[in-house]
Order: C-alpha cells, then sequence, then structure tokens
C-alpha cells in the first residue's frame, strides 16, 4: 500500500480551547439581560460577553481610541503573547511604541467578535440556558451585529467616538460597517484588503471550507463538545484550503517553488514530498489548535452575508451619504481574494458620496495576506494616514 | 478663432503666498471661487491641492504614483491612487464645481475623452498643458531637426510620458470641435509668467511655454 499521511492530532486540547472560550486571558465585559445584542437573524442575544485587549492610554479628553478589528481567524491578540499558542501577537508589527499604530500615542483596543472563540459569546462558549456548549444552538451572526457589539462595548468604555477604526480582511469589513452604521462615532478610518460585500468566489471557498468540517466524522452535527471528539482534519483541510487564497502564485513559487521537503528524491507516495505540502499541513495543523470549527462555520457565513449597499437598496453611496469620517483604503496587487477592483468600488461609492477619502495599491507579489506581513509601504501609508488624521483631530505627540 | 481671450485678475500674485507655491498654482488657484468643490487629477505631490485648502476650498485628488498618493496622504489630503484615463468614469456627473488637470492631458491616451469627463464631473474644469507650439520647440525642430527638449520638458522622445503633445491653437480648436466653452484663457511664459493679455492667438501660440484653461459646457443647443 502507498503510504499515506494526513494532518496530525492538534498537540493543545480541546478542553484548553474550551476554557478559554469561557473564561479568556483577556478582559471581559458582561452584558446582562437588560442589554441583549439585537441580532440581524431577529434574536435577542443575552446574556453575552466580549472578551477584549487594550493597549496604551486613555487620554483625558477621550479621542485617542482606535479600535481594531481582527480578520476571520484572527482575535484580541494583537501585540501581545497568545495564550493559547504561547506565539507574539497577530499585528506586531503595525501595533507597538513607535509603530504605525503607536501605543504611546493612542489607546488601542481589539475585541474577539461575537461568534469567535476566544472569550466572546459563540458556538465555542456555554449556553446558560442549558449549561451546554452553544454548538449549533447558537444564532447566525452577520458583520453587522459584530460591529455592534462592539459599539456597546465603547460605549461600556465610554468613549464617544473612535479616532480610527482600523482592520483588514474581516476587519476591514467592519470598519467600513462602523462607518456606515455609526458615522459620527468615527473620526477616521482604515479599511485594508477588504470589500463592502463578499464576492460569488469567496462565498464559494468559504463553502468549501465549511463542508470540509461538516464532512469530519468527528463534527459530529457540531456536537464534538460532548461527544469528546475533535473535528481536527475537516478543520485543517479548510485551513489548507483558504490558506491557498491568502497568498499568490507567486509568492508560493518564490517562497517553495518545486522544492523536496528533506528528500532528494519523490518517494512516489502520498507522503507530504514537497515544501509546499508540508507547509499547508503545518498551517492546517497549528490552526486547528487554536480554532474552534463550529466558529470557523459561523464566522464565515457572516463574512458571506456582508453586503453594505443591500441595506441601502442595492446603491453603496447610499450608505456613506453625507458622512465626515475620514478614510484611507488600501489593497494589495496580488492580492486576488479581496483584489483591488473591490476596494476601488468602495473608493467611488465614497466618492459619490462626498466622503473624504483616499485609496493606496500597494505594489506586493505576497497576496492577501500582506496586510499581516512586513510590508514598508504598507506601514508608511498607515502612519501618514493615522498621524495627519491625529493633527485634524487635535491629538499631540505625547497621546495629550 | 472663435474663442476670445479674456482679461483675468491676477492678485494672487501680489499675495504673500507668491513665493512659496508655482506660478501656474497660484494662477490656477486664483481661477477657483472659494467654497466649492475641487478635483485635481494628477495632483503630484498635493502642493497644488495644499494651496486650495488654505483658501477654504474642499479639494480632492488622484494621483498615478504611490509615492505621490503617499505624501499626499501625509498631508493630510484626501487623494486616490489612479489614472485619468481609467477612472474618471467612475466618478458621478456634476460631482465636483471644478476639475483640474495640470500638465497631464498631454499625457493621457485619449485626451478628448479625458477632457470630457472633466467637464461632466465638474462644472467647470481648469486645463493646463505645454505648447508644443513654443518656439523653442519649433526652432529645435526647424533648425536642430530633433524631438524638442526643454527646461520644462527634458524627456527624451523614447521614454517621455508626454504621448498626445497639442499647441495652444489644436487645445482651442478641440474645445470648439467639442462643444466646450472657454472662460478664461492665459499663456504662461518660460518662467511661469503670464503673457500679455492683449497679445493676439498667434503670439500665445508663439510665446506661450504653457496654456492655462478655465472652461465650462457650453449651452445646450449651440
Amino acid at each position: 500500500m502507498v503510504n499515506v499521511q494526513s494532518i496530525p492530532s492538534p498537540a493543545i486540547h480541546s478542553e484548553e480551547r474550551a476554557h478559554e472560550a469561557d473564561h479568556p486571558s483577556s478582559h471581559v465585559a458582561l452584558f446582562g439581560a437588560e442589554q441583549p445584542l439585537k441580532l440581524d437573524c431577529g434574536i435577542d442575544l443575552s446574556p453575552f460577553q466580549i472578551a477584549y485587549q487594550t493597549y496604551g492610554q486613555l487620554n483625558a479628553e477621550r479621542s485617542n481610541a482606535i479600535l481594531i478589528f481582527h480578520a476571520l481567524t484572527g482575535d484580541q491578540h494583537v501585540a501581545n503573547i497568545h495564550p493559547v499558542t504561547g506565539k507574539l501577537g497577530w499585528w506586531e508589527t503595525m501595533v507597538g511604541p513607535g509603530r504605525p499604530l503607536d501605543t504611546d500615542r493612542y489607546f488601542i483596543i481589539c475585541s474577539n467578535v461575537i461568534g469567535g472563540c476566544m472569550g466572546s459569546t459563540g458556538p465555542a462558549s456555554t449556553n446558560p440556558a442549558t449549561g451546554k456548549v452553544w454548538g449549533l444552538d447558537f444564532p447566525i451572526i452577520t458583520i453587522p451585529d459584530m460591529v455592534r457589539a462592539q459599539a456597546m462595548l465603547i460605549d461600556r468604555l465610554g468613549i464617544d467616538t473612535l479616532f480610527c477604526a482600523v482592520g483588514g480582511s474581516m476587519g476591514g469589513m467592519q470598519a467600513l460597517q462602523w462607518t456606515a452604521a455609526y458615522p459620527t462615532r468615527v473620526f477616521s478610518a482604515l479599511p485594508v484588503a477588504c470589500s463592502t460585500r463578499h464576492s460569488a468566489q469567496n462565498i464559494a471557498f468559504h463553502e468549501l471550507g465549511r463542508q470540509a468540517v461538516m464532512a469530519d466524522p468527528d463534527w459530529r452535527g457540531g456536537r464534538y463538545f460532548e461527544q469528546g471528539t475533535d473535528p481536527h482534519r475537516g478543520l485543517g483541510v479548510a485551513r489548507m484550503a483558504a490558506h491557498i487564497t491568502y497568498l499568490s502564485d507567486a509568492a508560493l513559487h518564490r517562497k517553495f517553488g518545486r522544492r523536496m521537503q528533506d528528500r532528494d528524491l519523490p518517494t512516489f507516495s502520498f507522503d507530504a514530498d514537497f515544501q509546499v505540502e508540508s507547509y499547508l499541513r503545518y498551517q492546517g495543523s497549528s490552526f486547528v489548535e487554536r480554532f474552534d470549527a463550529n466558529s470557523y462555520l459561523y464566522l464565515t457565513r457572516a463574512m458571506d452575508y456582508f453586503d453594505i449597499a443591500a441595506d441601502h437598496d442595492g446603491v453603496l453611496a447610499e450608505a456613506f451619504r453625507g458622512i465626515q469620517t475620514r478614510l484611507c483604503v488600501v489593497s494589495f496587487t496580488s492580492d486576488w481574494l479581496f483584489p483591488t477592483s473591490e476596494s476601488r468600488a468602495i473608493v467611488h461609492a465614497l466618492n459619490a458620496s462626498g466622503a473624504r477619502v483616499s485609496f493606496a495599491e500597494i505594489e506586493t507579489d505576497r497576496g492577501h495576506d500582506a496586510f499581516l506581513l512586513d510590508v514598508p509601504e504598507f506601514f508608511d501609508i498607515s502612519r501618514a494616514f493615522l498621524e495627519s488624521a491625529g493633527a485634524a483631530r487635535g491629538l499631540t505627540r505625547n497621546g495629550g | 478663432m472663435s474663442v476670445q481671450q479674456q482679461a483675468l485678475p491676477l492678485s494672487g500674485f501680489a499675495s504673500p503666498d507668491t513665493g512659496r507655491y508655482r506660478g501656474d498654482h497660484l494662477l490656477v488657484a486664483e481661477m477657483v471661487e472659494r467654497g466649492s468643490k475641487v478635483l485635481d487629477v494628477g495632483c503630484g505631490d498635493g502642493d497644488l491641492l495644499l494651496l486650495l485648502e488654505s483658501r477654504g476650498i474642499d479639494g480632492r485628488g488622484i494621483e498615478l504614483s504611490r509615492e505621490g498618493v503617499n505624501h499626499c496622504v501625509a498631508k493630510g489630503l484626501a487623494v486616490v491612487q489612479g489614472d485619468a484615463d481609467t477612472d474618471l468614469v467612475n466618478y458621478p456627473d456634476d460631482a465636483f464645481d471644478y476639475v483640474i488637470l495640470s500638465q497631464t492631458l498631454q499625457a493621457t491616451r485619449r485626451p478628448r475623452l479625458v477632457l470630457e469627463n472633466l467637464l461632466r464631473i465638474g462644472r467647470r474644469a481648469i486645463v493646463s498643458f505645454p505648447n508644443f507650439g513654443f518656439w523653442k520647440m519649433r526652432l529645435q525642430l526647424l533648425v536642430g531637426g530633433h524631438m524638442p527638449r526643454t527646461e520644462n520638458l527634458p524627456a527624451t522622445w523614447y521614454d517621455t510620458p508626454n504621448i498626445h503633445f497639442c499647441t495652444i491653437k489644436d487645445f482651442v480648436q478641440l474645445c470648439d470641435e467639442i462643444n466646450v466653452k472657454m472662460e478664461r484663457a492665459v499663456a504662461l511664459d518660460l518662467y511661469g509668467r503670464p503673457l500679455r493679455l492683449n497679445a493676439p492667438w498667434w503670439f500665445w501660440n508663439m510665446f506661450g511655454e504653457q496654456g492655462v484653461f478655465l472652461l465650462s459646457r457650453a449651452e445646450k443647443g449651440r
């Protein structure tokens, strides 16, 4: 028989993840029965909690708050060691003293989205009504639902207006939704590598990922927590497929080419002969250590449903009419998941609505993931935008 | 020629701003009414937009190079990376009071279409361009027998981005053809100073290093 190697079982046990879902290593804002989250699907979610991290100091005027939105598989651990994986935060290159999102100047907040699995209420959380994990009993959530929850958190923190709303990919969708839903509460916004609506191709990729999860016999109709299984193979495959869409042909070729993994000759098996295979398997197996399969289903669904124009009779410009928010939209040349054409569509709509918008397309072969990587041109434009917006907002160097 | 040159108030040249800004920018700024909304197509580092915003004008820009966009964004300007040839079509009708195309028309692929778009997006357009009928150009072709190069247009024929040169006379003719009204016209010499206003068109076409035109849509049916 030909040798077969599949994705290894996660080294970190699901109990550890489950604990983080209810008792996160973060600040937690609890919202009781008197403050339900009104979901787009018609359900009032209550009680619920939001897990969040903050960096830097809020100034006396409460005018220097930046809200960062994480992407599909990100979380609130932007610039600190991750409590489950022990790795650096996902945006260490962007956030910190002297970085474009300068923690010496700004008060930076990032919350885990509703539906996530790192401490904000989601399918991996315990349903207080039953004492069991929510699983598929959790209501379907949308990007506007995530944003509504964040607005409640910002209220709780006593912040009226955000200095800036920043995010890439699904995070960029939230930045745009914030601008459309709460224009007077967002002084500036930096949506990166995103879109105001999820494309057919992207919905197709998400469906592929969801079907991979559901095809795993260990998924157990979403009740794997109770049945003591872990659909790590399905989720791993979903991650591998998705990860390809985050890169580019050029980046994969540059990084791996057709090079072999720890061998000189093919083994004539289904072993990971090629470096690119080994890399993808690693991406799959490290992802399942920290992410909940049901949460992946819910969050991909939220992105699929996203379409700002749909709430305004299909006219995107109407969503942004009269807004005073300054925006800077950024795209990357090799991003084929959220290509520049999507960003241009945002810019055209913002222009048509008279908004103050800038747009830059960054030249890179690193694909969609470029917004998470060390791309100096991206840092330059982000810094330039935030500094000029800070000057317009009256923020001084020392954060005052 | 059917269009008359018109006098232009040039008070801007006497203002204390003069030293800090380019002559043609000051001239353009003089043409724009305060409180209006302006799109600067090919805004470069944003110097003209800054001048306009300092005069209470709401300015937006389009710029081809990312470096240019970066400089503009750092100055707090709202500038979109884009191309006059491909991106103007995406702006709605009457979105701006003025659309400015400064020293860029000759580098577009479809100058006529660009000009038409300028006056669709804006109620008025301000267009400046190098005059290929300038005497130095003519002399280099006539005597030197080679493609002209000047202080302001130093590129060789094989690496110039300027693919659609025209003379002031050519431009005026195009405006007539596409039913564009010329409200004001100014020719500048090599140093960015306006030529005598009462000079005849042939004189402008010979001694103007660049032309600056304030255009509007002609009445329908004319």
